[in-house]
């Protein structure tokens, strides 16, 4: 086969043309420009409305403050809110690692051992079926009421989606692929690293990106029940005390460190799934 | 007799397969007798449901006769996989996305004890024989469907097969491409000399390629009939427009038709 004249042709296909070039180039800039702005715009127009709404129908600050009175909280009490931030941070992160690796754990043995995923996959359905808010009851009263009740419900909330999308991904590998490994006489170990592994990642980064909001809603709802300190605390504390400006500038800054993981999360992905055309549309 | 010395790269003795499914029991394949000699081309052409692709795969022992006696390279099937003596491509390449042109050719000396293969050949070698030298960082998506199947031949004689099993290889690829193909595989088929086993749904496809057309006959897949090709070696595109090709081609038909 030394006939090259596919390759070749697709190299003999560029022509000179910096005009059309500078064109395409403007064009793809001008889109970038778009996606990024229009959402920055809409954002913008939303906080105006909502200010106008508060000022133009004089509504009481503890229904709902001002987007002003909320950036005031924001800035002044920066530090307080950072405070709080942390220990919500470290619980979500933790239990966003400990879920995530238990769930890949138990999504290994379930690939190995069919008779582990049919016992045990009914269990795993019913305690996710458990909503959030009676979960975190349960743990405080098993764990006490330092981190690791928190820890443990967003570990369990990110425990479900990854065990799915990881056993799917392990197991939805193509025919042909394990046909080829069987004609190559590879070992299962061959076949579940180089197969059924890097299959399952972009399966699993799915799961991640659900995960790493849930884990942040798992530490707050977590943090409802009997503690001083972190973002639900302060959400609790500052409902009971009308206090509505702080309420909302504690969920922007919840919110902003949910989106904060999400795009690490996301950053990761693009990082490892290069390969991945459904990644890349 | 040694194993390295029988005469026969595959030899069928009234091989059976059947399938068994919730719709009942079906007979993929009924007594097939068949000798395919070392170094030789086979083409297997037959309508869909003829148990053609089932054929390659007995041989590639990815399925085992129901009975009958199936002997690959004078062993067992199962021998002539072990030993890594059997190379296979799938109609749709069946690449590895993640990995580029390079790491997929290389795959099958990564796995299955294929870091030890004497027969083993330059991956980078086979990449310019199938001529894609230059695109060896190119991921499997970046690549046509003429690119592809390339990369899963390179890979495919990467660990040096002694019988080289293709199932529709271009059967999804345009015509220019197919034929172009078609010739290539009969340079690559010269200059290695292994045994070639090619399934395709192609008259010409079939005529063209093998010295031997194997017409199976569907529902049970059974053997019709061996049709020598005596066109002349090497064989080019233009002889297709050959009285002698017509003929035979147009014999394939009949053939088929009365299946």
């Amino acid at each position: 086969m030394t006939n090259q004249a596919e390759p070749v042709a697709m190299g003999g296909a560029f022509v000179e043309d910096t005009e059309a070039q500078a064109r395409f180039v403007a064009h793809k800039r001008y889109l970038a420009w778009r996606r990024r702005l229009l959402p920055v715009v809409a954002v913008l127009a939303f906080l105006l409305l909502w200010w106008q709404a508060v000022v133009q129908f004089d509504i009481k600050p503890f229904i709902a403050p001002s987007p002003v009175a909320v950036a005031d909280v924001l800035v002044e009490r920066f530090d307080m809110l950072m405070a709080n931030l942390l220990p919500t941070a470290i619980e979500a992160i933790l239990g966003f690692t400990l879920g995530n690796f238990a769930a890949i754990s138990l999504a290994t043995v379930f690939v190995w051992r069919k008779t582990a995923e049919e016992a045990l996959f009914p269990i795993a359905v019913m305690i996710n079926t458990i909503p959030v808010v009676a979960k975190a009851p349960i743990l405080v009263l098993l764990l006490g009421n330092g981190m690791e009740p928190k820890i443990a419900i967003a570990a369990i909330i990110c425990f479900f989606p990854t065990l799915v999308n990881m056993t799917r991904g392990l197991r939805d590998v193509r025919a042909e692929q394990l046909e080829l490994m069987r004609i190559l006489s590879a070992t299962p170990r061959e076949v579940f690293f180089r197969i059924r592994v890097p299959n399952a990642l972009p399966y699993l980064f799915s799961a991640l990106k659900i995960a790493a909001s849930t884990a942040v809603i798992g530490a707050i709802v977590g943090e409802w029940i009997g503690s001083t300190r972190g973002i639900g605390a302060l959400i609790i504390q500052s409902t009971y005390n009308f206090d509505s400006p702080l309420l909302y500038a504690t969920i922007v800054v919840g919110s902003t460190f949910s989106a904060l993981f999400f795009g690490a999360v996301s950053f990761a992905e693009g990082r490892m799934l290069r390969w991945n055309v459904a990644y890349r549309n | 007799m040694d194993a390295a010395l029988t005469p026969n790269a595959v030899l069928c003795e009234r091989v059976s397969v059947r399938f068994t499914t919730e719709r009942g029991t079906v007979t993929a394949l009924e007594n097939i007798d068949l000798t395919i000699p070392r170094g030789s081309f086979l083409t297997l052409l037959g309508p869909s449901g003829c148990g053609k692709s089932t054929l390659l795969r007995v041989m590639a022992d990815l399925i085992e006769p129901s009975s009958g006696k199936i002997t690959v390279l004078g062993d067992v099937p199962e021998t002539a996989r072990v030993s890594r003596e059997i190379g296979f491509v799938f109609q749709d390449a069946a690449l590895l996305p993640w990995r580029n042109v390079l790491d997929n050719v290389t795959l099958p000396l990564e796995v299955g004890g294929g870091k030890a293969l004497p027969g083993a050949r330059s991956p980078q070698e086979l990449i310019s024989l199938v001529g894609l030298a230059g695109w060896e960082t190119a991921l499997p998506h970046e690549l046509s469907g003429g690119m592809r199947q390339r990369v899963a031949i390179a890979r495919a004689l990467v660990s040096g097969p002694k019988l080289l099993l293709m199932d529709e290889p271009f059967g999804a690829l345009d015509e220019i491409t197919r034929d172009r193909l078609n010739e290539e595989l009969l340079q690559v088929w010269e200059s290695t000399g292994t045994t070639i086993v090619f399934v395709t749904h192609s008259i010409y496809e079939a005529a063209f390629l093998g010295q031997n057309v194997l017409l199976l006959a569907a529902r049970p897949g059974r053997v019709r009939e061996l049709v020598p090709v005596t066109l002349p070696t090497p064989r080019k595109l233009a002889m297709r427009e050959t009285q002698q090709f017509v003929e035979l081609a147009g014999h394939l038909r009949r053939v088929l038709e009365s299946c």
